[in-house]
């Protein structure tokens, strides 16, 4: 179990589908540890696998313990399937965003909103991440937009081979553009890539002004802050322009767009960043032709 | 920070070098971990000995090797060290600062027998 968030070796699972390996790995390791099923003769808590012992160390003979040096990143195969989720989406011409926040944001609210004002313009599909339910996939689905949820178990975070399985689940379309709510984390979501063209970062004024200072891997993380519920401002003692400056103190020249989703106020900013970046995506690839498989 | 998943990846990548070299133990893992990476080394220290039993690396040593941040200052024009990300440059005061060392998380290198 992680000490930090308290996330753990459950498996993750894609809505009515499959399991994912990664998390199945970590389960046999933790199953590993209660059931220590070590061949061991004489284990002993605690032994130190010194000299003496009775299994085969040495593959040469004299073999004495030897450094291999080894230079990977700890999320070298996380960022390998992201670059191939990356590929497969630009590809597509999809343009892709990693939406992260702490839980109440209000980000399942702005992406309905959203999904709403978008109508027309493009496809459009939701990949949702929770730990459980699929409340937020269903809140998606009654938009008409296509969502599929995932729920991570005690996962803190969505990984890039659980969004592998959701756009293979999803079939993405040519042209459109792909929503990923990340699960409600301001810590653990910020080191996985998962492919997407930028993490958009969500705060809303009734959280803390500080916590871009507060959760700053995140912030650093993200191309996009937006600052949401503005309508609430006059009723909560939220600094607007702090929070701002804080973001920008760990990711310098960070676009801000506020608004709220509930009001609308905002909003036709935040969907022309959305339709430039799609439009730049969407034309970098010539058109299906009617007909042609969305894979 | 998610430890548990990155502990596990650390396994696979240990295990994946042992096996290569035709090792069958793993008596040592030394990571280099990053002042401004993602992760806190005490929770990995943890996950380190849960993962890691019943696998190659039983009961091997972990070394942490801390590198420390490091950041491109525009005002200065010039390198600065970076305790944490959302510090003022410690020269000038600036945030304009842009990480150039210290969030990587890597295994550099195991001892094998």
């Amino acid at each position: 179990m992680c000490t930090t968030c308290g996330c753990g070796g459950h498996d993750a699972t894609l809505e009515g589908g499959r399991t994912f390996r990664r998390a199945d790995a970590l389960a046999v390791a933790i199953g590993a540890v209660r059931s220590h099923a070590h061949a061991h003769a004489g284990g002993a808590p605690g032994h130190g696998h010194g000299e003496g012992h009775g299994h085969d160390h040495a593959p040469e003979a004299g073999a004495a313990s030897r450094v291999l040096q080894v230079e990977r990143d700890l999320l070298a195969k996380n960022d390998a399937i992201a670059a191939s989720n990356r590929r497969v989406l630009r590809e597509r011409g999809v343009f892709a965003l990693n939406l992260v926040s702490s839980p109440g944001s209000g980000k399942t609210t702005l992406l309905v909103r959203t999904i709403e004002a978008w109508a027309g313009r493009s496809p459009l599909a939701v990949v949702e991440g929770d730990q459980q339910t699929s409340f937020d996939a269903d809140r998606i689905r009654a938009t008409g937009a296509p969502a599929v949820q995932v729920n991570t178990g005690k996962g803190c975070h969505l990984d890039a081979a659980m969004v592998r399985g959701a756009i293979a689940r999803l079939g993405v379309a040519q042209r459109s553009l792909l929503f990923i709510e990340n699960v409600g984390n301001l810590v653990c979501p910020a080191a996985f890539d998962l492919g997407e063209a930028h993490k958009v970062v969500i705060l809303s004024v009734t959280e803390g002004e500080d916590k871009p200072l507060k959760y700053p891997d995140m912030f650093r993380a993200a191309d996009l802050m937006l600052l949401n519920k503005i309508d609430l401002a006059p009723y909560v003692s939220f600094d607007r322009a702090r929070a701002i400056d804080m973001a920008r103190r760990v990711r310098p020249g960070l676009e801000v767009i506020e608004l709220s989703a509930t009001t609308g106020a905002g909003m036709e900013r935040w969907l022309g960043w959305l339709e430039a970046g799609w439009r730049r995506c969407a034309t970098a690839v010539p058109a299906a032709s009617p007909g042609a498989p969305a894979a | 920070m998610h430890e548990m998943a990155l502990a596990q990846s650390m396994l696979e990548i240990v295990e994946a070098a042992a096996r290569e070299a035709g090792a069958t133990h793993v008596t040592n893992v030394r990571l280099e971990i990053g002042a401004l990476s993602h992760v806190a080394t005490d929770a990995l220290r943890f996950c380190f000995d849960a993962v890691t039993r019943g696998s190659l690396a039983e009961g091997a040593t972990l070394d942490i090797d801390d590198v420390p941040g490091e950041a491109w200052c525009m005002p200065c024009g010039g390198n600065v060290p970076l305790a944490q990300v959302g510090d003022p440059c410690p020269r000038c005061g600036s945030f304009q600062l842009a990480v150039v060392r210290g969030d990587d998380m890597r295994v550099k290198d195991i001892a094998v027998a």
